[in-house]
């Protein structure tokens, strides 16, 4: 299968600092990829210079094997992370604005009903609530039927009920065939929607791969959380029989062999109904690699 | 070019226009205030340019029939006289410039005090000189007449106010929007689409002419109606001119905004250029008695001869070929403001 779009050595400096560094990767068609990392690890540069905002300072991005050409961008959808629209226009008004830029577009109707924005289709665009504005945005970046979507950070403010209706749409797009390229902060988002996951830290790509290839390669087992007054006794938890750590009233066990530890616990009388099993997920992948450290 | 995506921006940035209340709102009563005002403080009478002191006198009021002050003087329609109970409280007036001549009542020779640092108490003593000597110097020289019709202030003045209006609203329409359109991220959005930077550049340029002619329209038939101005060229001239004084500005506003992200350096850049523009290119005076190298600088700024082609269609009925001149120095000029705004617009900060 011939990759949709290549990304090869970009860097991208700033005084000097490389705010992207080298980064190369493939993106097949009708997956979605996700582009996580920590503030400021150069996420939204990367993207932008795929989406040929930002010009790099070297390498090359071939869509569909070929330089990107003046039909790129009637092929392609934005949402932007931060995005302020022509003022005074009402939602109807905004959405023909930008359905008029394109050739082949959705009608309008369609794309309100998607979006939902029957409800506020004549109030203007400065006077919609945080929520409501993302599904506009959303509406503006598939309204020329993209064939490559970029999302940067497309759940931000929205609330569960609306976080669940964009990922419906965003799985209903990736049926018909659309590729999205998608960035955000909310694991269980990337993990919910994404084929395919690159990690980025300091301007390059830690790691890239499916979401059960990274969780496999940098998490080890799971984790047994148990408190100690499940024991009957509050030292009994001392001569289990298994390598633990304490954490204040809890100890936790690292393992790959969860039968193995529960018929140890079972053996001390272990009450499991506070007790809980926690299996890696994307998050641990990405503190693992990324560290625990807040980023200023 | 596609016409399809500039109608589409034209159109939007039109309906901003015509929704943003307050910048509408103050793009037609600005001029209309300006003319109204004008029109108010010319047609005052009572309005004095010099004031003289008197003293001593009882009162502030002064009647001017039992003084004996010689008659020419007394009539002057440009002095106003004031009184002072003594010589002490018409001085301290004097040397606070709140005064700018001071006589004391009695028969010739008169006594008087006059400022050396003041210009006006200087052409006071030459009005109070003239005034002495005005019956010898009537046999000396006689007054003659200007036939035909006289330019009213407000005639030659409106012309100036309209294309002063065009200047201020393209280059803050123009220069400042775009400036705050690259910072808040709205030209980024637009650069995502097939947009090109042409097509947005000519919709701005083209949507800033229409709403500047709207505004002239609205604003010139608008005062017409109060103040009959008095156009002895055709309409379909001074339409011309500033449809052409349009493109320039609105061209000029472009390159201003080509770069950059501050709306700080935005402002002061368009202060800079617009203030001038105001005082040089003969909007509220004339400056013919200012050094050449003045006037020179003059002519390199559009609004010079927007004002001149469109007094010399209203108060001198100049025809379309009289005007070719402003007309081509406009287009020359927009044509190099445009080409390098577009040479060097970015839509990113």
């Amino acid at each position: 299968m011939n990759a949709l779009l290549e990304v090869k050595n970009i860097v991208k400096k700033y005084n000097k600092i490389a705010a992207v560094n080298k980064i190369s990767f493939s993106i097949y068609e009708g997956i979605c990829f996700g582009l996580l990392g920590p503030n400021g690890a150069g996420k939204t540069t990367a993207i932008e210079i795929i989406e040929n905002i930002i010009i790099p300072s070297s390498g090359t991005v071939l869509y569909k094997g070929k330089p990107r050409s003046s039909s790129f961008r009637e092929e392609i959808g934005i949402k932007f992370q931060h995005t302020v629209l022509l003022s005074f226009l009402t939602v109807l008004e905004t959405l023909k604005t930008f359905k008029g830029l394109y050739h082949n577009t959705y009608d309008i109707e369609e794309l309100v009903d998607m979006c939902c924005l029957n409800s506020i289709l004549y109030q203007q665009n400065s006077k919609i609530s945080g929520g409501q504005k993302q599904r506009l945005l959303l509406a503006i970046a598939l309204i020329n039927k993209p064939k490559l979507l970029f999302l940067d950070e497309p759940s931000t403010e929205l609330d569960p009920q609306a976080r669940h209706n964009l990922w419906d749409i965003l799985l209903n797009l990736k049926k018909q065939g659309t590729t999205i390229i998608l960035t955000t902060h909310y694991m269980e988002e990337a993990q919910y929607l994404c084929d395919e996951i690159a990690i980025m830290d300091h301007g390059s790509i830690i790691t890239i791969g499916t979401v059960d290839e990274l969780i496999t390669k940098y998490c080890d087992g799971c984790k047994i959380i148990v408190p100690i007054d499940s024991f009957n006794n509050a030292s009994d938890y001392m001569d289990i029989g298994i390598e633990y750590t304490k954490n204040k009233d809890k100890i936790q066990i690292q393992t790959n062999d969860i039968n193995y530890c529960l018929k140890k616990l079972l053996a001390k009388n272990v009450n499991f109904s506070k007790m809980v099993i926690h299996k890696p997920d994307l998050e641990d992948v990405f503190l693992n690699l990324t560290g625990h450290a807040l980023r200023t | 070019m596609n016409f399809k995506r500039l109608w589409v921006i034209f159109k939007a940035r039109n309906i901003e226009y015509f929704r943003d209340r307050s910048a509408l709102g103050w793009n037609f009563f600005f001029p209309f205030l300006i003319v109204a005002g004008f029109s108010i403080i010319f047609s005052d009478t009572e309005s004095t340019t010099f004031t003289v002191g008197i003293f001593p006198c009882e009162s502030k009021n002064v009647s001017l029939k039992h003084i004996n002050i010689s008659a020419p003087l007394k009539n002057e329609k440009y002095i106003k006289f004031v009184g002072f109970e003594s010589f002490k409280k018409g001085l301290d007036k004097l040397k606070h410039h709140k005064i700018d001549f001071l006589l004391k009542i009695g028969s010739p020779p008169y006594k008087y005090w006059v400022s050396e640092s003041s210009p006006n108490g200087y052409i006071t003593e030459k009005i109070f000189f003239a005034g002495l000597l005005q019956e010898k110097y009537q046999q000396i020289a006689e007054k003659q007449k200007i036939h035909g019709t006289t330019i009213r202030y407000i005639d030659w003045l409106f012309p100036g106010i309209i294309s002063m209006n065009m200047m201020f609203s393209a280059l803050w329409g123009v220069g400042f929007i775009v400036v705050r359109y690259r910072k808040n991220g709205v030209l980024k959005r637009l650069q995502a689409t097939p947009l090109t930077s042409l097509e947005y550049l000519s919709a701005q340029v083209l949507s800033r002419i229409f709403l500047l002619l709207f505004t002239f329209v609205v604003v010139w038939f608008g005062c017409d109606l109060i103040f009959s101005f008095q156009v002895n060229g055709s309409y379909y001239s001074l339409f011309l001119i500033f449809l052409v004084g349009g493109f320039n500005l609105s061209s000029l506003g472009l390159l201003l905004a080509s770069r950059g992200t501050s709306e700080e350096v935005s402002s002061g850049m368009i202060n800079f250029i617009t203030w001038p523009m105001m005082f040089l290119s003969e909007v509220w005076f004339s400056i013919e008695s200012a050094p050449n190298w003045l006037k020179i600088t003059a002519k390199l700024f559009p609004l010079t001869h927007i004002i001149k082609g469109a007094r010399k269609i209203t108060n001198d009925g100049a025809t379309f070929n009289d005007i070719t001149t402003e007309l081509g120095i406009l287009i020359i000029m927009a044509i190099i403001f445009l080409s390098i705004g577009a040479l060097l617009f970015s839509w990113n900060k």
